[in-house]
């Protein structure tokens, strides 16, 4: 199960995944080898159909890959399956998702708590480790409310809580602003930005290149292969 | 995730829906009220057959004399004196085992001061109340010296007390019977209806010597030793069938039957008859337990069924517990819980619509109703079984979603 030593987080070889829709074999993803080291800050580009979702995917360990090897910290995750995958999802992996996919009428702090009371952590600890993270994306006050209840910007925040409280090896982002406003993705970049700074791996996953620009290294995606791996030497700052 | 934890989730994604999970309970919630109602009803009915059962006595048998043809006119039994208390001494002489109590009944009219009452008058042994298992509640019964003297001492039953002497005591009391003067010198304690529904309590009993000397020995059916029945009590543990054998061949023997020929005696077995009307209310209610059952599956069913729509409404909150690390287990207990949920509050509130509506038609149709918590905690088990049955196939379907594809259901 453990790999070599790897200075990479991230490495895949060959990753690749086809499906099967009738008599047609659908080639999603054609065999993307990738290093992506601890602390990087990547967006993963590419038009819709790219293979850049199914690319997420695997990298989220939602999905095992068809053939190739995904090596995620010392885990050689693409042998596993099922459970083992939900435990890492849940130890390793926080995901950060366009439409926030917070439970409705459940306060903010206990959709925080979520992943804990997978991993089996007591309730006090849960909450106040919750609340640790509601207090660094800035909603400290804002702990018991609903969903319903806040904006979109802050939603996303508390999605961005939940995705940390497990103290993940790395944050999982999907369109994370795709359904706000300029000025609000701004802040939600911000935010990853700064946890980037502060040594956490960000991957990023967009169709828009404005977005792209806040990252240091973009992975353009196109028929399910990675067409370029650009370093952007200047990103911007949010 | 903990049981506590899944209770808490499951109450609230059942209070997003209030009405629907209500409408869904009411499946469960009639299901188990019918079944409590009728375990109730039918369990009071078989409680009042083993009481009769009980009051009528066990172990017995019951010979009655035979027929009797008069110019091709066939009388029912007891129209010919064929049994007679030489037969009814013989019994326990040559088995053991039992116990005989011969009979001389017949009518009278009983006169107490200015009150008078038709009643069935039993001339008997001794023996005669411990064959039918009575009891005294107060005097004595007659004894040997009494049956060698004939003498003019009798009981009464409760009817007959009652409707004598009103409120009086009978004890020491002298009675008319067909004009003949009585003492009573015991009161019998009440026996109830009969299974045939007559009062067994309205009668009087006396020796059979002074019956047959001083009441009825100007009718026809008092003559010589003849006797209307004899009672057979068979020993605890006897076989009764072998018992009533036994009893039918030495009756066949005494009164020179050549085999081929019928019976001149009608030989019944209380216990097999009794043991069928036992039978016919057991089945009785089950048959209305198991309708009420049918009920309960039909509400299971609308759990499933609500369980199934509940699972597509929020494959993308599985898709997002898949994400952040539920195993199938946790999804398929979250799934399983809430339908276990809705099946035992849909069981509980069951259970007091069904207790209450048992208790009602005791009170308002005088049936006799039985409540055991045997049948609570069955309708609770039946409850629990549906939900963990109807709930488990969504549960399971929510468990085995693909978490890519949850996640990006519209």
């Amino acid at each position: 199960m453990d790999a070599a030593p790897n200075p990479q987080l991230i490495r895949t070889r060959d990753l690749s995944k086809t499906y099967q829709v009738g008599d047609n074999v659908i080639k999603a993803l054609g065999g993307v080898s990738v290093d992506i080291a601890q602390g990087e800050f990547t967006a993963v580009m590419g038009p819709s159909g790219s293979g850049k979702s199914t690319f997420m995917n695997m990298l989220g360990c939602l999905d095992r890959p068809s053939s190739g090897e995904y090596v995620l910290g010392a885990r050689r995750v693409s042998e596993l399956a099922g459970d083992e995958l939900a435990q890492v999802r849940n130890s390793s992996i926080g995901f950060v998702f366009q439409t926030f996919n917070l439970l409705a009428r459940t306060a903010a702090v206990e959709n925080v708590e979520l992943p804990l009371v997978y991993a089996g952590v007591p309730a006090a600890e849960r909450r106040r480790r919750a609340l640790e993270m509601l207090a660094k994306v800035g909603l400290a006050e804002r702990a018991e409310h609903h969903p319903g209840q806040l904006s979109g910007g802050q939603q996303q925040r508390v999605a961005i809580a939940r995705a940390l409280v497990t103290r993940p090896l790395l944050i999982l982002a999907d369109e994370p602003t795709g359904a706000l406003d300029s000025r609000t993705s701004l802040e939600i970049m911000a935010l990853l930005q700064e946890l980037n700074r502060g040594g956490m791996t960000v991957v990023l996953v967009t169709h828009e290149p404005e977005v792209a620009r806040f990252a240091r290294r973009v992975l353009y995606f196109r028929d399910g292969l990675m067409v370029k791996d650009a370093v952007n030497a200047e990103p911007e700052f949010a | 995730m903990n049981l506590s934890g899944l209770l808490r989730v499951a109450m609230r994604a059942l209070a997003v829906n209030k009405l629907r999970s209500l409408l869904t309970m009411l499946g469960i919630i009639i299901g188990v009220a019918a079944v409590i109602v009728m375990i109730a009803v039918g369990a009071g009915a078989q409680a009042r057959v083993e009481e009769q059962i009980r009051s009528l006595g066990s172990n017995l048998l019951l010979i009655l004399s035979g027929t009797t043809t008069s110019g091709g006119v066939r009388m029912g039994f007891g129209s010919n004196q064929t049994i007679s208390e030489d037969d009814a001494a013989a019994i326990p002489r040559e088995i053991p085992e039992t116990m005989a109590a011969p009979a001389l009944r017949g009518t009278a009219q009983l006169i107490w001061g200015n009150q008078n009452w038709s009643t069935v008058i039993f001339g008997v042994t001794p023996d005669y109340i411990d064959v039918r298992q009575w009891e005294i509640a107060a005097g004595r019964m007659f004894d040997a010296p009494d049956m060698a003297g004939a003498t003019k001492v009798c009981l009464v039953g409760q009817t007959v007390a009652r409707q004598l002497f009103g409120g009086a005591n009978p004890l020491g009391q002298v009675i008319r019977v067909r004009r003949v003067p009585f003492t009573v010198i015991g009161v019998l304690e009440s026996k109830g209806q009969s299974m045939m529904g007559t009062d067994q309590d309205d009668l009087v009993l006396m020796p059979i010597s002074t019956a047959r000397k001083r009441v009825l020995g100007a009718s026809n059916l008092a003559k010589q030793r003849s006797v209307s029945t004899i009672w057979v009590k068979v020993a605890d543990g006897y076989d009764m069938k072998a018992a009533e054998e036994q009893v039918r061949s030495l009756l066949r023997q005494r009164h020179r039957l050549q085999p081929g020929q019928d019976d001149d005696f009608s030989l019944r077995n209380l216990e097999e008859v009794a043991a069928t009307q036992e039978a016919s209310s057991r089945v009785l209610a089950l048959l209305l337990a198991a309708v009420a059952s049918v009920s309960l599956v039909v509400g299971g069913i609308g759990i499933m069924n609500i369980m199934l729509v509940s699972v597509t409404e929020r494959t993308r909150e599985i898709g997002l517990r898949m994400a952040v690390g539920a195993r199938t287990r946790d999804i398929l207990g979250q799934f399983l819980v809430e339908a276990v949920t809705l099946s035992l509050i849909g069981g509980l509130a069951g259970i007091a619509i069904g207790v209450a509506t048992a208790v009602g038609i005791a009170e308002v149709a005088g049936w006799r109703i039985v409540l055991s918590p045997e049948s609570v905690m069955l309708a609770v088990a039946f409850a629990f079984a549906i939900g963990v049955f109807f709930g488990f196939y969504p549960a399971r379907k929510a468990a085995r979603l693909n978490p890519v594809e949850a996640l990006r259901f519209e």
